[in-house]
């Protein structure tokens, strides 16, 4: 069996064929497309290490089927950053140490970037730490640097250009 | 390692709040992990594991999973590679027995019992499935009641089950009052958030692996071992952990079993487990059954401690959890008892858990000095001031320093303790949730492993440090690298430093909270090498500005050698090694415990930990909402990351305290829980406000850094703080960890 699929990653077109329907979103960026940026932590969306944006929204890529996923706009950590210019969160994420081992790190970062533009679309002008505390919920830090990231994730939320 | 790393300042460096400097690789998603790695040709690796506690495996479908399209291998007892030494052999103390498919025979749930090869990930998997082992199962023996209680050989690693002074009974008999409670705790599962992961490659002989280690030492070695080939054939590879907490300490049997899976494929083998791997063949903290009795006189001082543990080992291996150890040291008594006694339950091995044996100790230890405050009609603060040890309880001997005193000081300020009423119930919130404030006393052994490391200087100025350091988010690259730079006078920016693989030098265990003393102080003596040797050129050259100033009369910095009585009277060090003709200045050094200094000090980090908590009157639903450290732990090396040790380490014992909890079946002695939506971990709404305070501390005796760790002691004082707070918001003394709403309600 051979299926075809078209992916738009990072802003780039990739073609897949995988010869599998069961390929997780997230198998098919890290064992395919080699884009290990995104982690598994549990691979059954209890962790959240796995967090990207399909189409905008976040999404645990191991609760999804690549398959179902043809033609969709996936953004991964790797597309975040201009060059050598780090994104907002990013750089709020060194500057308040809002990680440590760093495995969780991408998930985190991809969750606070679709948050903020959560809060956006629905107008939310002032941010509020409990939001963000509850919107980062979903993205478990076992260091436990989850100060670090709210604090992160509240300032990245100021800047222009953070979503 | 990226050159554009952000820095708050050149110069010296120890003590600046620099960031991460493998930041920009995190942040970006470059930094490679083990499971990242995927040469050509790889096969993925699935475990099958055991669905019984106890028995044997007595049949499989191979065929089924042979025939599954992308299967290339399945390895069972009946094919895995032969081992040079049978991985039940124990031949040092740091040896844990391994289950590597010898034969048929389960221990425990989750134990691996083949391993299934394919050229997909998603065809390994459904070959494990397939496989659908029978069993010949018995009963399992589960839980502290499984059998009658013993007293192990050793707790911890070779430290004696019991150990007293004094004569306990005689001061309980004689105390004016009394406290005996037992306390529980649940087993825990480290869950470090980067499954345990293996990449392994053979060439001939030679064997490259890249997976995660906290100990690269003592993974080679285990590995030679087993496989029969000098260690220098072995070569590990890594530079990041995903989380450690002592569970990637030593090697455990799944990433062996790679290393085996490659071997009998000829191909390279990555194994990733599962979540459920993680539960059994990884290690754990076991569960503790905790009987303190305490005695005090009219006046509030203890006259008697009696501290008895209960806990589990495997049944094939010894790991019991030295729990009594906290009570060594925190609190002045006459008459001192530590018994540790011990089951043996059909679990996996417990192993060293982020602080093992002091969280699980502090939490029933700081309970206990709670219940007896209110017994004494004392404030707990005031109690654990009245009982200050001044030298340690056990032994007698001085402390290297401690200013715990300070601690309590200004962790109680910073909370605002001294309003605390002394009765419970007393407080509410505007929401009319009971409010309750709880404290503990935070402690940790400063130890100290063996580490090697080498450094070099050039004629343009620029260094390089080696070390086999391992970096699971303490922040070894950084801080480590700041001991570097400082050590060769240089700045940060003209350093290059390595670490993080086996091929290096060794830099000890990451573990013990000892990793920046160990591998810290090794780089000390390289860097320290470096700079004699360039001293004696320097001094015994009538050319050079330092000429007659001898080798202790000149410091490093800012690239230069310098008249330590004035720095203004040196030269580069460029200029130094010109005149020489050299290109470069090399050294080593090494760090070890000081045998004299240890005989002689007690050596203890210390802290204070404050809690409020908040809970639902009608739902007994609890909340943290405030914590306060304050920790004296000697010399800061970064004070940004040493902050976010002790909020990582006090959000532990926030989960000690209320979430964690790893549930067996007592009828299988299978998890009910092994996974990360079932076993609770903190999340990001369910940590509160924190503030750790970095309390100022001289210590001339502990080390050549004067280094003490950061890495564990958050857990410790902080479980107990929040057990107490919440006995102070409800006047309901909860002895059984964790406290969840069921027993709040009782």
């Amino acid at each position: 069996m051979s299926i075809p699929l078209q992916l738009t990653v990072n802003g780039e077109r990739r073609d897949l064929v995988l010869e599998d329907p069961r390929v997780t979103l997230l198998d098919a960026l890290r064992e395919r497309l080699q884009l290990t940026g995104t982690k598994k932590g549990c691979d059954r969306g209890q962790c959240g290490a796995c967090t990207v944006l399909v189409d905008g929204a976040r999404v645990n890529a191991c609760l999804a089927l690549a398959v179902s996923h043809d033609g969709a706009r996936i953004e991964t950590v790797e597309g975040l950053a201009r060059g050598e210019a780090l994104h907002p969160v990013q750089a709020a994420f060194i500057a308040h140490d809002a990680f440590q081992c760093g495995f969780c790190t991408p998930g985190q970062i991809m969750s606070a970037v679709g948050l903020i533009r959560e809060m956006r679309a629905a107008g939310e002008t002032a941010v509020d730490v409990e939001r963000v505390r509850e919107g980062m919920s979903g993205n478990l830090c076992r260091c436990g640097a989850y100060a670090g990231i709210t604090e992160a994730v509240v300032a990245a939320a100021q800047t222009e250009d953070a979503a | 390692m990226p050159e554009t790393v952000a820095r708050t300042r050149h110069g010296s460096s120890i003590g600046q709040p620099l960031t991460r400097r493998e930041g920009p690789l995190k942040v970006t998603g470059q930094a490679r992990f083990a499971a990242d790695n995927l040469p050509p040709g790889t096969l993925h690796a699935a475990l099958c594991t055991a669905r019984i506690a106890r028995g044997r495996v007595t049949g499989l479908d191979l065929a089924a999973a042979e025939n599954h399209p992308g299967v290339v291998a399945v390895m069972t007892p009946d094919n895995a590679p032969a081992l040079a030494k049978h991985p039940d052999d124990k031949d040092g103390p740091f040896v844990f027995r391994l289950d590597l498919l010898q034969d048929w025979s389960v221990r425990y749930a989750n134990q691996p019992v083949a391993v299934v090869l394919a050229e997909t990930l998603e065809a390994a998997f459904e070959g494990a499935r397939l496989l659908a082992p029978r069993y010949a199962a018995e009963e399992p023996r589960i839980g502290l009641d499984a059998e009658a209680p013993f007293t192990p050989p050793g707790v911890g690693v070779g430290q004696p089950p019991d150990e007293s002074h004094g004569d306990v009974e005689a001061g309980l008999a004689a105390a004016d009052k009394r406290v005996e409670a037992v306390y529980e705790t649940a087993a825990q599962y480290h869950n470090a958030m980067e499954p345990h992961a293996a990449l392994a490659q053979w060439e001939g002989d030679r064997l490259l692996l890249h997976t995660p280690s906290q100990g690269l030492t003592a993974a080679v070695g285990r590995l030679a071992g087993l496989f029969g080939i000098p260690p220098k054939n072995i070569r590990i590879e890594s530079p990041y952990l995903g989380g450690g907490f002592g569970s990637k300490g030593l090697i455990s049997g799944p990433q062996v079993l790679a290393c085996m899976a490659a071997r009998l494929t000829g191909r390279p083998v990555k194994l990733v487990a599962r979540r459920e791997d993680m539960y059994g063949p990884m290690g754990h903290r076991a569960e503790t059954r905790q009987t303190l009795r305490l005695g005090t006189d009219a006046a509030g001082k203890l006259t008697a401690l009696d501290h008895l543990t209960l806990t589990a080992s495997s049944r094939f291996d010894d790991f019991f959890e030295p729990a009594g150890g906290v009570s060594h040291t925190l609190y002045a008594t006459p008459n001192l008892a530590v018994r540790h006694r011990g089951v043996r339950v059909d679990t996996g091995t417990p192993l060293f858990m982020r602080a093992p044996g002091e969280a699980s100790g502090s939490a029933a230890l700081e309970s206990a000095l709670d219940e007896m405050a209110f017994a004494c009609g004392m404030d707990p603060l005031e109690f654990r001031l009245a009982n200050y040890a001044e030298t340690e309880p056990l032994s007698g001997r001085p402390f290297s320093s401690k200013a715990l005193r300070e601690c309590y000081a200004q962790g109680a300020a910073a909370f605002g303790w001294a309003d605390r009423p002394r009765e419970p119930r007393q407080m509410r919130d505007a929401d009319g949730f009971l409010v309750g404030w709880g404290m503990g006393t935070a402690t940790f052994p400063a130890l100290m492993f063996e580490a090697q490391a080498r450094a070099e200087l050039r004629a343009d100025g620029s260094g390089t440090v080696e070390i086999g350091a391992q970096d699971m988010g303490q922040g070894a690259w950084t801080a480590l690298a700041q001991i570097a730079a400082d050590g060769l006078g240089i700045d940060l920016d003209r350093l290059t430093f390595n670490m993080g693989s086996s091929t290096l030098p060794s830099g000890g265990i990451a573990g013990g909270s000892a990793h920046t003393a160990t591998a810290g102080g090794a780089i000390h003596a390289a860097a320290a090498a470096v700079i004699a040797e360039l001293a004696g050129i320097a001094t015994s050259d009538s050319a050079s500005p330092l000429y007659g100033a001898g080798n202790a009369g000149v410091v490093a910095e800012g690239g230069r050698l310098v008249r330590r009585d004035d720095a203004s009277r040196g030269e580069t060090f460029g200029a130094i090694l010109a005149r020489a003709g050299r290109e470069r200045v090399e050294g080593t050094g090494k760090a070890s415990s000081d045998p004299a200094a240890q005989k002689s000090y007690a050596m203890h980090a210390h802290g204070a930990v404050f809690a409020e908590v908040k809970v639902d009157p009608d739902l007994g639903q609890i909340r943290v909402s405030r914590l306060v450290g304050a920790f004296a732990a000697g010399r800061i090396i970064n004070p940004r990351l040493v902050r976010s040790q002790y909020y990582g380490g006090m959000i532990w014992g926030l989960s000690f305290a209320l979430h964690e909890h790893a549930a067996l079946d007592p009828r299988t002695g299978r998890f009910l829980n092994d996974n990360l939506g079932e076993y609770h971990v903190p999340v990001n709404a369910d940590t509160p406000e924190m503030e750790a305070i970095l309390v100022h501390e001289d210590d001339p005796h502990v080390n050549a850094l004067g280094v003490k760790g950061v890495g564990e002691i958050g857990i410790t004082g902080t479980a107990g703080a929040i057990a107490n707070a919440v006995w102070h918001a409800t006047g309901v003394r909860v002895r059984e960890l964790p406290i969840t709403l069921d027993r709040v309600l009782g």
